[in-house]
This record gives C-alpha cells, structure tokens and sequence, in this order.
C-alpha cells in the first residue's frame, strides 16, 4: 500500500466535514441569484377528481405575486405531454403511468400539482396558493392495493382499462416435484410497510434560464443529475449540453430524491416563461404528500420442506402498490423479485408479483428499495419452517444457506433482460456462525428463562441478507492533476452524505500518494463530465470508485512516462511516492507531478513534448458487468414491555461481508444508519391514508421516525471477501442495515413473547399488535402483570405516575 | 411587506439587525435577513429539531420562536461555536472523529442542542445525552456516533475542569 494511514482501508476522517461543521455547507435552499423569486405549488386535495377549472384571479391581483401558472398557461408542446417513463421494461403494461408537470383534467391522488405560484417570497407564494380556488368533481378512489385488481375496484384513471401497472413472473427448479415429495407444506401470508426516504432536507430546485442561449440551468436537490438532464432535455426538445443539472450539497436522499419529479420540470417551464430564476424548496407536509414513497407489498407463499428443515420449493404470489404514478418504472417491485432466494439454495421456486395502481402517493425506491420485502418474506419463511417443524431458527437458516465454498453462485434467477443471477463471491455461512457466536445464541435461552422468573421479557431475532449494489453499468471519473499539484477528481456521482469526496481522496492517495487535502472532488454537475447515471442501489463506490482508480493509474503511467522522457531515464527505474515521481533508490532524484501538470499544461510558442497529449489528466468509465453481492446477518435482542406493549430494541449485532472496505469508517457509518432505517420500518414508521386516500401522518407527531432513545447498542464485525467484479475488490453496503433489520426485529418479538405463541406476518408492529398478541389488548383485567420489582423500578424512574 | 418591524439581536456575539414580518420566525429571519444558513429547516413543526439554536442560553427551536420574540436576545447559531480561520471546537471535532455526520443537514441543530446540554448539564450520562437528543431527528447516522462523539467532549471536559 502506498499509504496505509490515507490511502485504501484507512479509517481517515471525511474532508467533508470541516465545512458541515462550521454551518458552511451550500444547500438548495442557501442558494441565491439575481432577480431570483419563489415557488409554491397548489395541490390536489382529493385522491381522484376530474379538475372542472382552475380560477387564480385573486392569487394574480395579491400583492408580490408574479405568475400563476396552470397548464394551460404552459406552452402546447408542455401541456400535452407527460412527464418520460424513466425506466420502461416490457413487464410494465400500463399504457398511462406518468404525470403531467401540472394537472391537465384529472388528479390522481392528494398532493398531485394543479398549479404553480410565483412571488417575490415564498411566504407570499403560499398566501396566494391558498387564494387559488379548483374546481373538482370527486371521482371513486382505489385506495387498497389487495383489491386493487378486483373486476369491481374504482379505476386509478377514468381512462384506464384496470389498475394493473405490470406483473413480474419469475421461476427455477421442478416446482410440482418439490411439493410432491413434500414432509410438510406451510402456508403464510405476509406483510411489509414502509414509509417515505424523509430526508431531513426536503426536495427543492431553482431554475434558470439564459435570456439569449435559453441554456436551462436546474440546481436541484437530487441522487441523479445525468438522469434528470437527459429527460429534461428530450422533453423540452433540448440538446443535453443546453441543459446543466447541478445537485449542491444534498441533505440525504435516501432514493425518493433519485426521481426526475414533475415539479422540477414545472419549475423550468415557470422560468422560462417569466425570464426569472425560480425557486421551490418543499416543505415537510409536501414530502409526505408527494415526494415517492414505498409503502405496502402483500404476499401469500407455501413452502414444501424435508424434515430436517431443507426447504424444498417455494410459491409466493405478491401485490406491490405503485401509488398514482410509475416515476421510476418498475425499478421498486423489480428489486423485490430478483432478490429471491436470498442466501440460501431452495430446490424450486415459483414466483409471481402484481404490481397495481392505487390512487396514492406515487412509490419508488426508498433506502433497500424492494429488497427489504423480499428479504421480510424469505426471513418470515425461514422462521415459520423452525416453528413449524420445532427446530431452531438459525439451523434452519445454516441447512438451506449456500455454502460459502459455493462462489461463484447462481441462484437460478434472471436479470429482466435474462441473464442469469451470479453472486460473485459471498461468505453468509461465515457472517452466520460468527454472529451466533458474538450475539450468544447458544446461551440466549438460558438468559431468557431467567428473564422471565423476573418478570421480563426479552428475545433474540435474526435475518440474514444478500445485498446487490455496484448496480451497471458505470459512472464516471477524471483525474486531473492542477499545476498547483492539487488533485481535481470529477464525477456524476452525486453524494448525499456518503463521503464519496472521501474515498476519492482516499484512492487517488493510494495511486498518486498525494496527501488527501490534496484531493478535490466536483461531482453532480452535468457540465463537468458528459455522461453519468446518478446515486442508488449501492453503486459509488464500485463503479465511479473503478473508474477514479483507472483514471488515476493512467494518471501515474503519463507522469512516469513523461518523467522517463525528460530526465533520460527509463520508466521502468522509476516509481510515485509522495505525490513526485522519483527515481527508485535515488529518491532526490525527483520531478513533482505539478512540474509535470505544468509542462503539460502548455504554454505559447512552447511546443509540448513530442508523444504527449496536454494535460495530466485521465478520464475513466469503468464498465461494470454486472451487480456485486454483499451478504450478512443480524441478530436483535429486544425487551418487550407486556404492560404497555412497547418494544425497547436493546443491543443489534451485525456481521457482514461487503468486499474489501475503503474506509471502515464510513463502512460503519452506512451500516448503522442503514440498521436504523430498518429499525423505523420495524417499529415506527407508518404512512397512514384514510379510504379515500386522504393522507393521515402529514407530519412528526404522526409520522414516527427513530430518535436517539430508541437505537440499541451495535455491534458490528467485518468480513472481507473481494468482489471479483472489480479492480478494487469493493461492493455495496449503503443498504445492507436496511435489508434485513425489520425481519431480526420481527423474529425477536416473537421470541420475547414466544410463551404466549405470539406468530407476526407483518411490520410495523405497534405497541396495540404487540398487546393483542400477549392477550392484553382484549382482556386488559388478565393482563400479563409485569413483576412487582420492575413496577417500583419504574416509579423510582418517573414519580409522577406513582399510584 | 409594509408591516416589516426592526429586529435588534446580538447574534454570535456581535450586535445584528434587520428587518422582518412579525410572521416570520427565527430561522427565516436568521437566514433571509442575517444571512447566516447554518441554521437549516428540517420539518417547520418543531419536532425534527435540525433549526435549533441558543437564545439566552436555551436551546430554542428556531422554527417555533417569532423574530420578534428573539429582539434583544443573545443568540448563537452554529456558525458562532468556531472562528471561521480557527479550528473547530470540541464538538465539532469530535463529530468529525466519530463520524457522527453524513449529509450534514441536521448536524447544525445536534450540536447546538448538546452544547446547550454540555453547559447546562456538565456531568450528563449517556441516558441524559440520549434525552436530550430525542428532539432531534437525524435520518443519516442511527445517532450512535452522535452520542458517542457527545460522551467523548463531556468527559473529556469534566477531566480538563478536574485538573
């Protein structure tokens, strides 16, 4: 390693932070321009109306105000066309699946934008919003995606023949064989709820337009810059170097910000119109009205299995809502599918998933995406083979688990575009054994019984995961070294927190050995590299993480090269260190790679060197075949309050496996965050819609999100198994906390409450589900008492409920 | 607008004003008017707690206190907790060391909230600094590192005044 305190691996602390720290970070909202003036959008109220007419001539005549804009105040080539299918696949049927920027006759669910204000404030903005007044007729809402598909169901459209978005089918092995030769069959339904990414920055953009070039410039609070400016650009019939996408600093995304929105696009069209820079920053009520969301996916399965555990072949039959609209295609319901079978090597499957309108915030991809459905199923599977057939939980999971001489693995599934599913390397069956070992698994029962003769009930839950990132095909780097000697590394990997300026440094420190402070980053500007995809699904590292060392290492080969030219000596004598090229064993012997950037920066009349391109600078895409496959498992042990039906999550052990860490600081940061993500949807989190799609948790009373009180102690254990998929050996880990964290809880309070044959097919689980399950919640007079000595523990702690 | 009051605050130590609706709280007027954006808006209901500063020594939600309410007070945001050509204070340095930041947006109002606690309540446990951190809200971290970093500065205080 050229350097083991900054380089790959290194624990270094971020370059980012100095900055956030000091109140210095640029969010959309700390932006400001000339002659700038703010939005406010006028939003559906009803699930499903047909709009009659729009009336803003009071909001026109406020004072401050300068623009309501409808659709019919857009230009014809806007007002006809929908918002692009970002990610059409042919198991999206639906003829209709996008938006307009603004409502044209019909809104399909609370929070769609019918109209655009614009004002000198946005205080004044939303005063004149509340002035618009919209005439609608209310239509019947389809609110419930189980019934989505009924012959009877209200339509998510008046137009649209039924409410079916798209359907996935997937299979392997010899299903009928395998529930033939069955020992037992086990029947489960099962349910997953997820709320919204809730960034704690919202959405927002300004837009601008140059008066004479109309170049559209939109600074945007996004995941995917390059994806944003190319549909951007077709839609306003633009050529993609008239459009420039910039994404400032981003505060967290978490996926609903990895959508190109309809408000965005309202916003270009509103400046355009008034030769103004137009700004909207969302606020909170509108992030749970209308930035995406992912919500409930339904599922029935039987499993065919051995005696001993083996799981034979598995039938599952799925519903995925959509909400209103497909803003990212199938991409959510399509990472559930291809996630199956998980870890583990089942005999046969058989898959099917329909993926339904209802007249709901639209959902995509939200931290996990699908895979956290998928992962809720097969770990609900797992637990109710071990109930059913009296084993233990974590030997069912080690009888089915692929074994980790089994790399590379297919798992008998296919890419929509069918190619078979290969884990590249894996070590579940090591995270496994070692997290029995660290969580104390053996010795849990014992600590349980002992538990319960005082009263208290605790238990221990686990899940294993598979996690795909590095998701194809690539992103983008240059190398650039300035003729200061600092670093210029440029990307589309746009950063919401990750530390991606970090591990850039980091690499180009290994390669170059320029001192990270060296190092700087310009990522998520369309205008400093051509192409870019954007971040999700877990990919920076691995594939824009590629390419800044392929450009580096050209970077190191020109320099060298160079050197060998202009002091006489071959390139093979010499060698980087410290950000110089030297010659080996004579390390006076040295030409910085600043004189270097320089001669090769050219200067007039001064011919460059004979066999040199100008300039020190590399530009990479490094071409990623296909996902890499991180893997792990966690354990939880939860205390369950049978009183008050609180679960208080204690301590959270997690053994993972993805690939060689860039930094292990960062690793642990993901992890954690992600593990408390998957805590909220465990527990906390719920997107609560009346029947006619009124939306009920607008907001942090009634919307929960996990808080410091309500996060365990952790304890996490890396184990690294290179990727064979990249020069780097590196793999996703950005979800892996996420993926199986609901399932581990789920399966924990189910064991604390075990006595009272408590079984759970769904989350988030209230304190009422927990209560109705130990019985209390009936008959509170035969209400599992908690023990006297905890009774007092508990008013020593709070007094004032002493009775 | 026509009804815009004066405001006469000393903000970071330094004596600031400006102008501001008698609607507009705070935060809008520490950012609009003061052009301090440290101060960030994470929810506007006064639960995420990213808008937290110190006013008269009290951590306030910035989101919830009328500009108007705040004339005459001492307040400090983050940008007042390290000179801008210094280092960075404790907190922040130790948020730096245990990567008890990501995305930076609710960072502003987690250190302010526990430099609050450090003053007020010197010999905080982990138990107080979790409660003391249940009103804000951070999506990015899972909050172990937070606490982590906020254990590290107290102690480390109580083991500098000990000496």
């Amino acid at each position: 390693m050229t350097n083991p305190t900054t380089g790959i691996g290194a624990a270094v602390e971020r370059i980012e932070d100095d900055r956030l720290l000091r109140g210095g970070g640029r969010y959309l909202d700390d932006l400001e321009l000339p002659g700038l003036v703010h939005a406010a959008f006028v939003r559906s109220e009803h699930a499903h109306a047909r709009v009659l007419g729009v009336d803003a001539t009071a909001a026109r005549q406020l004072s401050g105000v300068a623009a309501v804009f409808t659709t019919d105040d857009f230009p014809q080539a806007s007002r006809g066309k929908r918002m692009p299918q970002t990610a059409p696949i042919p198991a999206l049927t639906a003829a209709v699946s996008t938006m307009h920027a603004l409502a044209t006759d019909e809104v399909c669910f609370v929070g769609e934008p019918v109209a655009i204000v614009v004002a000198a404030s946005r205080a004044i903005a939303e005063d004149a919003a509340a002035l618009v007044a919209v005439s609608y007729e209310v239509l019947p809402a389809v609110t419930d995606p189980r019934r989505a598909l009924a012959a009877d169901a209200p339509r998510v459209r008046a137009a649209a023949p039924d409410n079916r978005a798209g359907r996935f089918a997937a299979k392997f092995g010899d299903i009928e064989a395998a529930f033939a030769g069955a020992a037992r069959v086990i029947d489960l339904e099962v349910e997953s709820h997820r709320g919204g990414g809730h960034s704690m920055e919202g959405r927002g953009a300004i837009a601008a337009v140059e008066a004479y070039s109309g170049k559209v410039t939109l600074w945007t609070s996004t995941q995917l810059p390059h994806t944003v400016r190319r549909h951007l650009a077709a839609h306003l019939g633009l050529e993609e170097p008239q459009v420039r996408v910039v994404a400032p600093d981003v505060g967290g995304g978490f996926g609903p910000k990895g959508i190109f929105y309809a408000e965005e696009l309202a916003l270009v069209l509103a400046a355009r119109a008034l030769g103004r820079p137009v700004k909207w920053v969302e606020d909170r009520r509108e992030h749970f009205l209308a930035s995406v969301q992912q919500r409930d996916q339904a599922w029935t399965l039987q499993v065919a299995v051995d005696p001993d555990g083996a799981v034979r072949g598995v039938r599952a039959r799925g519903t995925n809502d959509c909400g209103a609209y497909l803003l990212y295609g199938l991409l959510l319901p399509l990472t559930t599918v291809v996630q199956f079978p998980g870890p583990y090597r089942w005999g046969a499957l058989e898959l099917e998933l329909d993926c339904v309108f209802t007249n709901l915030t639209p959902t995509s991809p939200v931290r996990g995406a699908g895979r956290p459905y998928a992962n809720f199923v097969i770990e609900r599977a797992m637990d109710a083979v071990a109930r059913t057939l009296g084993l233990d939980r974590a030997a069912v999971r080690a009888r089915n688990m692929i074994p980790d001489d089994a790399y590379p693995y297919e798992t008998g599934m296919r890419t929509p575009a069918g190619v078979p599913i290969k884990y590249d390397s894996g070590s579940s069956r090591a995270c496994l054994d070692r997290l029995l070992e660290d969580a104390g698994w053996a010795g849990f029962g014992e600590r349980q019984r002992a538990a319960r003769e005082s009263g208290r009930y605790i238990g221990l839950g686990l899940a294993c995961y598979v996690e795909d990132g590095g998701i194809p095909p690539f992103e983008g780097a240059t190398v650039r070294v300035l003729p200061s000697g600092t670093v210029l590394v440029r990307s589309g990997a746009a950063s919401q927190g990750q530390g991606h300026a970090t591990i850039f440094a980091q690499i180009v420190c290994e390669v170059l050995g320029v001192p990270l402070a060296q190092v700087m980053t310009e990522a998520a500007d369309t205008d400093a590299i051509p192409r870019g995809v954007g971040t999700l699904g877990s990919r920076i590292a691995v594939t824009a993480g590629s390419s800044v060392a392929k450009a580096a290492e050209a970077v190191r080969d020109k320099a060298i090269a160079f050197a060998a030219a202009h002091v006489g000596v071959a390139a093979e004598g010499l060698e980087i260190v410290e950000g110089a090229v030297v010659v080996r064993g004579a390390p006076a012997r040295r030409m910085k790679l600043a004189e270097i950037a320089a001669f090769l920066n050219g200067s007039a009349g001064v011919p460059i060197r004979p066999g040199f391109e100008p300039g020190l600078e590399a530009t990479a895409f490094f071409p990623v075949p296909a996902p890499t496959y991180s893997n792990g498992s966690v354990a939880v042990e939860v205390e369950v309050d049978a009183a008050t039906g609180a679960v208080r999550v204690a301590e959270c052990w997690f053994v993972h496996d993805c690939g060689r860490m860039l930094n292990p600081l960062l690793v642990e940061g993901q992890l954690v965050g992600g593990i408390v993500h998957g805590l909220g949807n465990a527990l906390l989190e719920r997107m609560v819609f009346d029947r006619e799609g009124q939306p009920l948790s607008t907001n942090y009373g009634e919307y929960l999100l996990p808080g410091a009180t309500d996060v365990p102690r952790f304890h996490l254990r890396h184990i690294e198994t290179a990727s064979t998929r990249n020069p780097l050996g590196v793999k996703g880990v950005g979800e892996s906390g996420t993926i199986p964290t609901p399932a581990a809880v789920i399966s924990a309070v189910e064991d604390a409450l075990s006595v009272h044959g408590a079984v759970f097919d769904r989350h988030p689980l209230s304190p009422e589900d927990v209560l109705a399950a130990t019985g209390c919640l009936q008959d509170p007079g035969k209400a599992v008492r908690p023990d006297e000595r905890r009774r007092e523990a508990s008013t020593a702690l709070h007094p004032e409920t002493a009775r | 607008m026509s009804d815009a009051v004066r405001i006469d605050l000393t903000v970071n130590g330094r004596a600031m004003g400006g102008a501001a609706e008698p609607r507009t709280h705070l935060a809008d007027f520490l950012r609009q008017e003061l052009r301090l954006t440290g101060t960030h808006l994470g929810c506007e209901h006064g639960v995420c707690g990213a808008c937290t500063v110190i006013v008269d020594g009290r951590p306030v939600r910035a989101c919830l206190l009328l500009a108007v309410q705040a004339a005459g007070c001492e307040v400090t945001t983050v940008e007042g907790l390290a000179a801008l050509d210094g280092p960075l204070g404790d907190l922040q340095a130790a948020f730096r060391r245990r990567h008890a930041l990501q995305c930076g947006f609710c960072t502003p109002g987690m250190l302010m909230t526990l430099a609050a606690l450090a003053a007020a309540q010197p010999d905080a446990d982990e138990a107080e600094v979790r409660a003391a951190l249940s009103g804000n809200l951070c999506r990015c971290t899972g909050y172990a590192p937070i606490i982590a970093a906020a254990l590290d500065v107290l102690e480390a205080r109580r083991a500098s005044s000990a000496t």
